[in-house]
């Protein structure tokens, strides 16, 4: 039945991805023709051009980890950024993505740039450390200096604005 | 294909309801069997709407809820419906997409009579298995080729497998329902978009609470809300009062009352005399003076004395009503989101909002969330201080004393200058220079003028967080305007004394003058026509209420002008002239010493409240007063909305207000009450004047109340009224009320402890139930082991000291257990 992929592909986002770069990417996906658009393209896509973190997202959603995203990713990226996807699945996206240094930790290096990001580097560096040092006061659970994937989780599966936040409907 | 698609389509819905889904959210079962009636083709502009529905329907609650109801749903169309979503997402499924297929593909493989049972209960097993694993699947944090791969793998088999599981019901009636449903939902939703479309001033607010945080627009949104109670007082005063004289009463010129004297008929129309609310103006709708007493007017037998009665009581007992409530419901709401353990994590990774894909807002979120942070920071900051306690302590105590010796010289002042100025009136005000006749409100300006300054520069002394400063300066102020008010009232009711005694005179007056009338007429036979009187030249009696009515109006307009001219003055010329003189000036302007200036919340927020105490006061005898009320809000937030992001900048300390406001509606209750105290007091001592307004003629206004009831009402209405206001029954009614009241409130305390009580139990449960890493890991060990080896007590032993020493401090030594890396 693989002929029928193409048929039942939501148009929409699949025309969306193919907007981005008509040239590169063929009508028909039958077979599986490996095409990669580079991250500039999906950087500079409307829903994300003005998301501090659009770089990170792609970095995490692209097979090579570089930011360049096949169908698939694509795909897979607005299906966890929607608002059906599941909470946890969402958590451990979020995770991801804001571990910058993808080492399944984030720590205060990580918080540091998440935060500089945040507010575009207005605060100051010891106003930075402070909030650092609260988080990982908060949600470090299991005291080794850092948030794991579980001390995150914990933490935000309480947050009341997570779910309406973490989403980009396109 | 498409086709057989349809018809599982529609027999899965069945099948759903079958098996018993609708047992869960009947609202979001019925959204779910809804989707999956309709073509996956257009899931995904569905699903779009899905979203705003779920969004939009919650909109307007509490954050915690907003997003409490949104998991729910979420939690439900995920377990029921990922078709529709994994449709949407396109991923490239064959065509079913169905999730969960119940397919009762009559022509399958299998034939259930060629299965024995046990082997019919595997497969069922098998089936459901998959079926499981194939709605967990977007739960799972794979990669998308291996999601695909296992829910075609899982799809084929559930397909072949599924066999004879139900049959097909009514459908039709079904879909008619599910179409019903769909357009209510769709109602439903449209109906919340306008309600929230119809809040006014929205996006401004908004814009200046991202640049200002959240204490500045605390004010703004004070603003709104006032707006709006004076919009419902306007509608009162103007519906029921205003337009009913006008369109049903007695026309301008017809009566005395409603015509201009003839000693200032050539002045009327002057613009100077407008201004000052004399003239046309004084002889409208706009003041009491105009009303006629006539008991019923117009074809309707509109009761105008007894609508003017009833409008400025419901008035004040609107405005109490609405402060009370929203004063309550502040006091709720301030127990409920009140999760603090989390406040910088949550910060960080879910305040950035997503869907934001305009430059312009995004720099308005970035601001936010740099002075969200900038104000957690500072509160952070203030709880740490630790101080020495009893230096603090004399200090405030210090501070406070300073502050009441100011008050006391404040008010001494005031008093000093009033009895001077009565002094002056009786000796003639022309024999004084300028300053002694304004003395007064000179005084009363200078005083308003520096003294705050004065607190501002106290409180210095006092050390408190900025929120709780805020709060002392603006109830120190307070105390200091409220002798304003006092002098006022003090003013006001000498005019209304002297107004009286003039009225006797008057009255005297007229009678001679009509007896002259009388006798001239007598005089010529009896047989000449009966002499007309123009209405113009009909001697009249000083009404005071009107005059009371035109000195609150004059009040409300200088007070406007005021602070309109200290906004441009203050704010902008200073904000222009610190922006171009500096580049020629030897210090830097910016920087140094003007600056631009800061948003003044409590002054201006005192300023809203003693506005409104006024309106109270006049608006029964000046109905105009609301309407006035209502154009000079609606004015006053465009204005100081501009002139904040124009020429403020946000405050260097930036605080969070506190979330209820409650204490702003503390001061406006306090302020209503004070307001309302005069207004009663005239009505119920002083005898209305004789010539004007509508309740000319009786002995006190109230009486309006007692003909009311004796002529429309059936008699024994009256009996069972004034057996009620005997003073046997009055008392014990007071005893019981006050009764009530302390029993409500011992209840409500012993209520809220058991909520901390209960709060507390949770937190300690969710946390053992979680995620704390060591006690599951300990928890499978454990399990492992032998169930019961060492009785309840290890296990629990166990769990009991890994949550100490993962949650209490950080400081305590490592958890025994290893953790999970």
């Amino acid at each position: 039945m693989g002929n029928k992929q193409t048929i039942f592909t939501a148009q929409q986002l699949f025309d969306r991805y193919r907007d981005l770069a008509p040239q590169l990417v063929p009508l028909d996906y039958t077979n599986h023709p490996d095409v990669k658009l580079p991250y500039e393209l999906i950087g500079s896509m409307p829903e994300l051009k003005d998301n501090p973190f659009r770089q990170r997202i792609a970095e995490v959603f692209s097979e090579d980890g570089e930011g360049n995203m096949t169908l698939d990713d694509f795909l897979d990226m607005f299906s966890v950024l929607s608002e059906m996807a599941p909470r946890d699945l969402k958590a451990s996206y979020a995770f991801k993505i804001y571990d910058f240094n993808n080492d399944d930790f984030i720590c205060k290096s990580d918080l540091e740039k998440t935060l500089n990001r945040l507010t575009r580097n207005e605060l100051t560096e010891d106003e930075v450390r402070m909030v650092c040092e609260k988080v990982i006061d908060e949600a470090d659970l299991d005291n080794d200096g850092r948030l794991s994937l579980e001390d995150f989780q914990h933490m935000i599966v309480r947050a009341p604005d997570f779910l309406s936040t973490f989403h980009i409907r396109i | 294909e498409r086709h057989r698609a349809k018809r599982r389509d529609g027999d899965r819905e069945k099948k759903k309801r079958r098996k018993g889904r609708r047992r869960r959210a009947s609202r979001a079962g019925e959204r779910e069997d809804e989707k999956r009636a309709k073509n996956y083709q257009e899931s995904e502009g569905r699903e779009r709407d899905e979203e705003e529905q779920a969004q939009i329907k919650t909109g307007k609650t509490a954050k915690t809820k907003k997003n409490i109801k949104n998991e729910k749903t979420r939690k439900v169309e995920q377990e029921e419906g990922e078709a529709e979503e994994r449709n949407a997402k396109g991923k490239k499924k064959h065509g079913s997409a169905k999730k969960e297929e119940k397919d009762e593909d009559g022509g399958k493989c299998l034939r259930p009579e060629s299965l024995s049972p046990e082997e019919l209960e595997k497969l069922k097993e098998a089936v459901d298995e998959r079926k499981k694993l194939i709605q967990g699947l977007r739960g799972k944090p794979w990669s998308m080729k291996k999601k695909l791969v296992t829910l075609r793998e899982s799809q084929e088999f559930v397909e072949k497998y599924e066999g004879a599981l139900g049959k097909g019901k009514g459908r039709k009636l079904y879909a008619y329902k599910v179409m019903m449903a769909k357009k209510w939902m769709k109602f439903q939703r449209d109906f919340e978009n306008f309600k929230t479309a119809c809040i006014p001033w929205e996006m401004k607010i908004k814009e200046i609470e991202s640049h200002f945080g959240s204490s500045v627009a605390s004010y703004f949104i004070f603003l709104r809300w006032m707006y709006g109670i004076n919009m419902i007082l306007f509608g009162l005063t103007f519906g029921l009062v205003m337009v009913p004289e006008a369109l049903m009463g007695r026309p301008y010129g017809s009566i005395p009352r409603k015509t201009v004297p003839r000693a200032e008929e050539a002045s009327a129309m002057d613009f100077a005399v407008l201004w000052d609310f004399g003239g046309y103006a004084q002889y409208s709708v706009l003041f009491y003076g105009y009303y006629n007493n006539q008991r019923a007017i117009g074809w309707l037998k509109f009761r105008m004395p007894l609508s003017y009665f009833l409008v400025g009581v419901g008035t004040v007992a609107y405005s109490y009503m609405v402060v009370i409530r929203t004063m309550a419901r502040n006091a709720n709401e301030s127990g409920v989101g009140d999760d603090n353990s989390f406040n910088f994590s949550w910060k960080t990774f879910t305040s950035w909002d997503y869907l934001i894909g305009n430059p312009e807002t995004a720099d308005n979120k970035f601001a936010s969330i740099t002075t969200s942070f900038k104000e957690a920071i500072l509160e952070e900051q203030e709880s740490r201080k630790d101080d020495n306690i009893h230096l603090t302590r004399f200090l405030r105590v210090l501070a406070n004393f300073l502050v009441l010796c100011c008050l006391a010289g404040s008010g001494y002042l005031i008093y000093f200058v009033v009895r001077r100025s009565q002094k002056f009136a009786l000796d003639g005000l022309d024999t004084h220079t300028w300053w002694e006749r304004n003395e007064v409100n000179m005084v009363m300006s200078l005083l308003g003028m520096f003294c705050p300054m004065l607190f501002d520069v106290i409180s210095a002394l006092e050390n408190y967080h900025p929120r709780v400063a805020l709060q002392w300066q603006l109830g120190r102020i307070f105390a200091l305007f409220l002798g304003n008010l006092y002098t006022f009232i003090i003013a006001l009711m000498d005019e209304i004394n002297l107004k009286r005694e003039e009225e006797k005179i008057v009255k005297f007056n007229i009678t001679t003058w009509e007896a002259s009338l009388y006798n001239s007429t007598v005089s010529e036979n009896s047989t000449g026509p009966p002499i007309t009187i123009q209405p113009a030249d009909v001697p009249r009696g000083p009404c005071w209420e009107t005059m009371v009515g035109q000195e609150f109006v004059r009040l409300i307009i200088s007070d406007t002008m005021t602070t309109y001219i200290t906004l441009l003055i203050g704010d902008f010329l200073r904000a222009v002239l610190v922006r171009f003189l500096n580049y020629c000036w030897c210090w830097d302007l910016e920087a140094g010493f003007p600056s631009y200036s800061e948003f003044d919340v409590s002054g201006n927020v005192l300023g809203l409240i003693f506005n409104q105490g006024m309106i109270w006061m006049g608006a029964f005898y000046a109905p105009c007063l609301p309407a006035l009320n209502v154009l000079r809000l609606h004015v006053s937030m465009y204005l100081q909305c501009w002139a904040v992001m124009c020429c403020n900048v946000p405050q260097e300390r930036v605080f969070k207000a506190s979330g209820s406001n409650n204490f702003y509606m503390a001061m406006l209750l306090v302020i209503l009450f004070l307001s309302t105290l005069p207004a009663i007091y005239t009505i119920v001592t002083i005898p209305p004047s004789f010539d004007c307004g509508p309740f000319s003629g009786k002995k006190r206004m109230f009486d309006v109340i007692q003909e009311t009831l004796e002529s429309d009402f059936p008699a024994w209405f009256s009996k069972v009224f004034s057996s009620a206001s005997n003073p046997g029954l009055v008392l014990p009614f007071i005893l019981l009320m006050v009764l009530a009241i302390y029993y409500l409130q011992s209840t409500s305390k012993s209520y809220k402890e058991a909520n901390v009580e209960l709060k507390k139990k949770l937190q300690t449960s969710l946390l053992q139930l979680l995620m704390c890493p060591c006690q599951a890991k300990r928890g499978e060990q454990e399990e492992e082991q032998t169930s019961s080896a060492e009785g309840t007590d290890g296990p629990r032993g166990g769990q009991k000291s890994c949550i100490t020493d993962c949650r209490a401090t950080k400081e305590q030594q490592r958890v025994t257990t290893r953790p999970r890396r």
